[in-house]
């Protein structure tokens, strides 16, 4: 076994204690949560014997650690259980609405790079400049526009006023139907399947939210690799790279910009983490089936069991992608070691 | 109910619509996409396609309504503003064709309409109606209690005769049963596919009907994505009135309201169900807006009788005369609904809602607090809940600002929504707070019922009268047009305004967009009755 690969097996086993957990945490905060789901479903006209059979029917009236005990049990056989707001199993609904969520953050986050990066290094490498100033209001403008907001005024402009923009009605317009589902990603399951029709469909409707959460996570991304790239420039090696009469290309991409991703990938890690559990404005405004609005909505009924899914789904998810992260690091930065010790 | 693109192409358009125009749809809004599509929006979710199952919420009633029939239904009448509404004084047929109470009011014989179909194209007989009937009574929860209300309780009630007749027979007679059965719960369900589709566990197939509409109604569910939308299809077999103008109804879960407003303003949408206020204000005049009171629905100040200042008359009477209602009523409901102060001090109707004998008046608030205990004032806090501030906060604000000059000092508490109504109804420990009942049977003595009687869920104010408790169970059930009735009611309405558990503010409109589609009718239940629709 190489050690990189024993590197990442320690790493997934030193997960488990976290999940374990999450798993405890995330079911005690459901439970301390003011709020009684038992009233909230007995529906309009509820009186006192109905509430208690629902209670009954809901598994509440147990003693917590017997509940608790019902829980693991069923999370260790695959079911997170039902969630009592869609009315569906919170499995078929995280495996729904993540994919959601992850295409509608992953193209996002694409597309702030592909601005981000660029404009931050060259705001580093011309500090002072037209550019760099360019750069500064880009970026305040970014972090100081909510996204709700954003996203109105774009669906107002491209929408309302000049209908370039498709309706702002979720995934797909009504008239296609959705492609034969691989991995939930709409764009990569209708790419898979040749339709091409679709495809567009899908990447109309995903313009206008992507833009508006790219606008927000500008913000960071460029700060930080202005910041890294400035700290980059100036250090020692660099200035024996110039001394050594490499040329200006050179020293900056392949001496400087290398030795400057590291924060900029921890940042994107964190801004990756933080976007996809709070585009909850952004789902809502778009009507995007993602996973923010769901939780959101769970939490406000007290709906413990998909509530209980989110942090867990959220909970793996993120013990991925700082494994992601940390893999990446040894590969930008050899002198990063991954040994178990 | 998985759809496959080559399916709904088929039936998308009623044929019209083939592969070879698809290219072209995409350039064109999609509004013009067919001419029997409607495309609804909505801010809600419908988390079950079966009212019976425990858990299912309100928006998801809807889907009982248009998929389903029930032995009968209201009629429908004209409003002031033009649009549609049920009309509950006309009880007619939908599945039932004929029916004849006894003299005793304790038989009713219904006969089946023979022609009467579900949508797999078996007839419906009496002991469909049975089985649907046994498994609203036994369901539990929301169906049971709502069952129990028109006096319908235990499977042994009800009897399939032969395949066309179905007889109930009742403990007590009850004005209340037969509006009862036109309300969305006791809806048919075709049995034989339910009871395929049972198991042990589950002897009601809860499960299938969860997802599967197996019922005789206007439509049919075809696909449902939940959180994103539901697809309505027209049951050409229909007959239990005439069919719809649309073949299809595309329901798009839309959360936001300013998309919403986009969209129906757009014309991408042809309507959009239950608007706020403030777009119905300012929306109408660019679409066509129906704002319809909601009937036998009043929104209220709870004055808790636990709370001790508030079981002093004269502080109730105070808080009446402090409230300043033409002000909530346009900063909060928009101008939308009706006032329900104001009114004359002498009861002449019992219609009802009806308007309080009490204005904005500060002497006189100030009038009745010097006589009571409390002359200095006092402090209470005022709660509302989180997922209804759209009306409770500026009303709130404004009541909280007039109580001030009296001295009465109030904070406000914000109730997040999935405690509210533990908080409100069932512990009912809310000193000050704002309330919105609204019954579906439309009778003052249902609404006495609910939010007057002791111990009731409605009830949040604690309060207890026993002449109410005894007038409440005296006319419950009695006929309209006895001669007991009107005086007996007349007296809880005087009572009410009396006592003041329930300060009332307004009567709240139902607020319903159209863009290109008309036929949109009101209904007590407040969810979209798709059935009358039609492009245009």
């Amino acid at each position: 076994m190489s050690p990189r690969l024993r590197g990442i097996l320690f790493r997934i086993a030193q997960a488990i204690p976290v999940v374990i957990g999450v798993v405890i945490i995330g079911f005690v905060l459901t439970r301390a949560l003011p709020g009684d789901p038992a009233v909230y479903f007995a529906g309009a006209a509820a009186d006192a014997a109905s509430i208690a059979e629902i209670r009954k029917t809901l598994g509440l009236d147990l003693p917590l650690p017997q509940q608790f005990l019902i829980y693991v049990g069923d999370l260790l056989r695959g079911d997170f259980g039902q969630s009592i707001s869609t009315g569906q199993p919170v499995t078929a609904d995280l495996a729904n609405r993540l994919p959601a969520s992850l295409e509608l953050t992953l193209v996002a986050l694409l597309l702030s790079c592909a601005i981000a990066i660029p404009l931050g290094v060259m705001a580093a490498t011309r500090p002072g400049s037209l550019i760099d100033h360019a750069c500064r209001v880009l970026v305040t403008a970014g972090v100081s526009l909510p996204t709700f907001f954003t996203g109105v005024v774009l669906i107002y402009l491209f929408y309302y006023l000049l209908g370039i923009a498709p309706s702002p009605l979720g995934r797909l317009d009504f008239i296609y139907i959705e492609p034969d589902r691989i991995t939930g990603f709409y764009l990569i399951d209708s790419a898979l399947a040749g339709d091409g029709e679709t495809f567009l469909a899908a990447l109309r409707q995903l313009v206008l939210p992507a833009v508006t959460l790219a606008l927000f996570t500008l913000a960071p991304i460029a700060r930080m690799t202005r910041a890294a790239m400035l700290g980059a420039l100036s250090a020692d090696f660099v200035r024996t790279a110039r001394a050594a009469g490499l040329t200006g290309r050179t020293v900056r991409y392949t001496y400087a910009f290398r030795n400057a991703l590291l924060p900029v990938v921890t940042t994107l890690g964190m801004v990756f983490s933080f976007t996809l559990g709070a585009n909850v404005l952004v789902e809502k405004v778009f009507a995007w089936p993602g996973i923010g609005s769901y939780a959101v909505e769970a939490l406000v009924v007290s709906d413990y069991a998909a509530v209980q899914g989110f942090v867990l789904a959220m909970a793996f998810l993120f013990v991925a992608l700082n494994l992601l992260i940390d893999v990446t690091y040894t590969l930008i930065d050899p002198r990063i070691g991954f040994e178990a010790s | 109910m998985t759809l496959t693109r080559r399916e709904l192409l088929k039936i998308g358009g009623g044929g019209v619509l083939g592969a070879g125009i698809l290219p072209f749809l995409k350039v064109l809004p999609a509004a013009a996409a067919t001419d029997d599509v409607i495309v609804g929006v909505h801010g809600q979710t419908i988390n079950s396609l079966d009212i019976h199952r425990t858990g299912t919420n309100r928006p998801s009633y809807q889907v009982a309504v248009n998929c389903y029939d029930r032995l009968v239904s209201f009629g429908t009448k004209t409003t002031p503003d033009g649009g549609l509404s049920y009309d509950y004084s006309k009880i007619e047929p939908e599945l039932a064709e004929s029916w004849t109470i006894s003299d005793d009011g304790l038989t009713m014989t219904f006969k089946l309409n023979p022609k009467a179909v579900f949508q797999d194209g078996s007839k419906v007989t009496a002991a469909d109606v049975k089985w649907s009937f046994d498994r609203a009574v036994s369901a539990g929860g929301f169906p049971t209690v709502q069952m129990k209300a028109g006096g319908l309780v235990r499977p042994d009630q009800f009897t399939a005769v032969d395949e066309g007749t179905f007889v109930i027979t009742l403990d007590r007679s009850s004005k209340l049963t037969l509006p009862d059965l036109a309300v969305p719960v006791p809806y048919i369900l075709n049995s034989r596919i339910a009871l395929a589709n049972a198991t042990a566990e589950d002897p009601w197939a809860m499960e299938y009907v969860h997802k599967n509409t197996i019922g005789s109604g206007a439509y049919k569910v075809v696909r449902w994505d939940p959180g994103q939308q539901l697809v309505y299809e027209r049951n050409d077999a229909w007959t239990g009135g005439p069919l719809p103008g649309i073949k299809r109804l595309v329901l798009r879960e839309v959360p936001s309201q300013a998309t919403r407003r986009a969209l129906i303003t757009r014309g991408d949408a042809q309507l959009s169900f239950n608007i706020p206020n403030k777009d119905a204000k300012e929306l109408s005049g660019d679409v066509k807006v129906f704002s319809t009171p909601i009937e036998n629905s009043i929104y209220v100040v709870g004055v808790n009788h636990k709370f001790e200042p508030f079981q002093d008359p004269d502080v109730r009477k105070a808080l009446a005369y402090a409230i300043p209602y033409e002000e909530i009523f346009q900063a909060a409901a928009y101008g939308r609904g009706n006032p329900m102060w104001g009114g004359r001090a002498d009861i002449d109707s019992i219609d009802w809602p009806r308007k309080s004998p009490y204005s904005t008046d500060m002497d006189k608030a100030r009038e009745h607090l010097e006589k009571s205990a409390f002359a200095k004032g006092f402090e209470v806090p005022f709660s509302i809940s989180l997922g209804q501030t759209d009306w409770m906060e500026p009303t709130a604000l404004l009541i909280q600002e007039s109580l001030a000059k009296l001295g009465i000092k109030s904070e406000i508490e914000k109730i997040p929504g999935a405690n509210w109504r533990t908080a409100s109804l069932v512990e009912k420990r809310l000193a000050l707070h704002l309330e919105g009942f609204g019954g579906w049977l439309n009778y003052p003595c249902y609404y006495f019922f609910w939010a007057y009687k002791d111990g009731h869920l409605f009830n949040s104010s604690n309060y207890r009268n026993e002449e109410i408790e005894t007038l409440v169970d005296e006319t419950l059930h009695l006929a309209v047009d006895h001669p007991d009735y009107a005086p007996k009611v007349k007296r809880m309405f005087e009572i009410a305004f009396e006592d003041l558990p329930r300060i009332p503010l307004w009567q709240p409109a139902l607020n319903v967009a159209t863009n290109g589609a008309t036929g949109y009718e009101y209904w007590f239940h407040r969810q979209l009755d798709a059935r009358k629709l039609a492009k245009g």
